[in-house]
């Protein structure tokens, strides 16, 4: 048995792009232990429920996260506008799906452009993140905003997608896939890359649901978990099926987040197509007075809010669980047995997002 | 190959014009409809004060007494809510951002 060292991993550190600390306990070039400890940037967002409305506090939940931000949003609406028993619009239901896929898109392609910074292959960090532009560009054309959207509100949404800029996104959507492929066929069949995930990082099935993976992290070993299966905004009217991959490994995680890049310009397609006409947003009248656990899929995974009103403007209790806070046990166990190099390969891997987790 | 895919990228790149812009000595092109710095009519507004009360950041202040709308632009998130309410529609989000601002002084229309 070698010497054991610590290596502190963070919170500052060139290859993570968010401050999480983690000790990591090595023999050799071996990690054996991981010790992750968060609270660098706790902003206490949970407790200005007491100071915002509840109409008010829509602008502080898209600000949880600066990737997420939309979900987030919509998340806290969904669970007001359940409380509240408000009828929400279809057409707003349908430009929500929308604009969340569109979100999903640009947060996979943040992470693959991090991702191939992490082992080092710059051309293709800049290529993931140029092809992101682009659909930033869309955001901020039907939104109003690139990463803050401000687009949803409780009863509805805010804006309207033309049909002229509907005809629009689509065809620059069929672009941006086309140069997707590009990338995503480098991330799936480059050798060099496929030398860095194969086989590395693996948690199996069992482990993953008993730790509490979700998201990509969960659905890469093998489990068909998603929350848009619970039909949330439109989801119930469109065609929609998990991606999964069974081997549990960084490939399989990395595969199912750019099958999903993939699946969500589809599901944007269809929610196009099948967008009724209409209101977009309904007049909200009274206070919230009860309690709902809103549950929707991010990009990284399944986010919970806990939301409780009683009958004043404020809510009494907010509480969010975000993805990141879930995927931090399985990262743990991932990171115990490998080798030092594959750490910030393995910490990408799960799609961190410390901003999400401290709120 | 995914090798010879990436060499064909890298290689066109090469001889295309860059994906940035050339700031500043080419704008960034305003996208319609983007959030940016938010604008008074002042000839219209009644100063019944709605906009600072609903602020989210508190970014306005609206005297009454001398008629006076304030501004803290370092405050200010672009959020809308504002033009939304404002009854006499006085408010607009301009495309663009402005300049940028040095200082934390209050502006006054």
């Amino acid at each position: 048995m070698g010497t054991r060292t610590l290596i502190p991993f963070g919170p500052q550190h060139p290859v993570l792009p968010e401050p999480i600390h983690i000790d990591l306990v090595v023999e050799d070039e071996k990690v054996v232990e991981a010790i992750p400890s968060i609270g660098f940037i706790h902003r206490g967002l949970e407790k200005l429920v007491e100071k915002k409305d509840f109409i008010e506090y829509v602008y502080v939940a898209e600000r949880i996260c600066g990737i997420c931000s939309f979900i987030h949003g919509q998340t806290y609406c969904q669970g007001i506008e359940t409380i509240m028993k408000i009828p929400v619009p279809p057409r707003a239901h349908y430009l929500r799906t929308i604009w969340g896929e569109l979100s999903r898109i640009h947060s996979h392609l943040l992470w693959a452009g991090l991702m191939a910074d992490a082992f080092g292959f710059e051309a293709l960090f800049m290529h993931s993140w140029r092809i992101r532009e682009r659909v930033l560009d869309l955001i901020e054309a039907t939104t109003g905003g690139r990463v803050i959207f401000g687009s949803c509100k409780v009863g509805g949404a805010r804006r309207d997608i033309t049909p002229e800029q509907m005809h629009w996104l689509l065809g620059e959507l069929a672009e941006v896939e086309k140069e997707m492929r590009l990338i995503v066929d480098i991330f799936m069949n480059d050798h060099s890359v496929k030398h860095r995930l194969c086989g590395v990082g693996v948690i199996s099935k069992d482990d993953a649901v008993a730790l509490g993976a979700v998201g990509p992290t969960l659905r890469g070993s093998g489990v068909a978990d998603d929350m848009r299966l619970l039909k949330y905004a439109a989801f119930g009217d469109l065609d929609f099926q998990p991606i999964t991959r069974s081997d549990g490994d960084s490939y399989s995680r990395c595969a199912v987040r750019c099958a999903e890049l993939f699946q969500s310009v589809d599901l944007i397609r269809q929610a196009a197509a099948k967008m009724p006409a209409g209101e977009i947003a309904v007049k909200v009248t009274g206070t919230p007075d009860g309690e709902f656990f809103s549950r929707v899929e991010q990009p990284r995974g399944e986010v919970v809010y806990y939301i409780k009103g009683n009958g004043s403007k404020n809510l009494v209790r907010f509480r969010a669980r975000t993805p990141t806070f879930a995927n931090v046990p399985p990262l743990v166990k991932m990171l115990a047995g490998c080798e030092l190099a594959d750490v910030p390969v393995l910490v990408l891997t799960i799609d961190p997002c410390i901003s999400c987790t401290e709120r | 190959m995914a090798f010879f895919q990436m060499k064909k990228m890298i290689l066109g790149w090469t001889f295309r014009t860059p994906v940035t812009t050339r700031y500043p000595f080419a704008p960034r092109k305003i996208c319609p409809g983007s959030r940016g710095r938010l604008d008074i009519t002042i000839a219209n507004c009644i100063f019944c004060s709605v906009c600072a009360k609903r602020c989210p950041t508190d970014a306005l202040v609206v005297d009454k007494a001398n008629k006076k709308w304030h501004i803290d632009r370092l405050r200010c998130i672009s959020c809308g809510y504002c033009v939304e309410l404002c009854p006499k529609k006085c408010l607009a989000l301009a495309g663009d951002h402005g300049i940028p601002t040095v200082t934390k002084d209050m502006e006054t229309f």
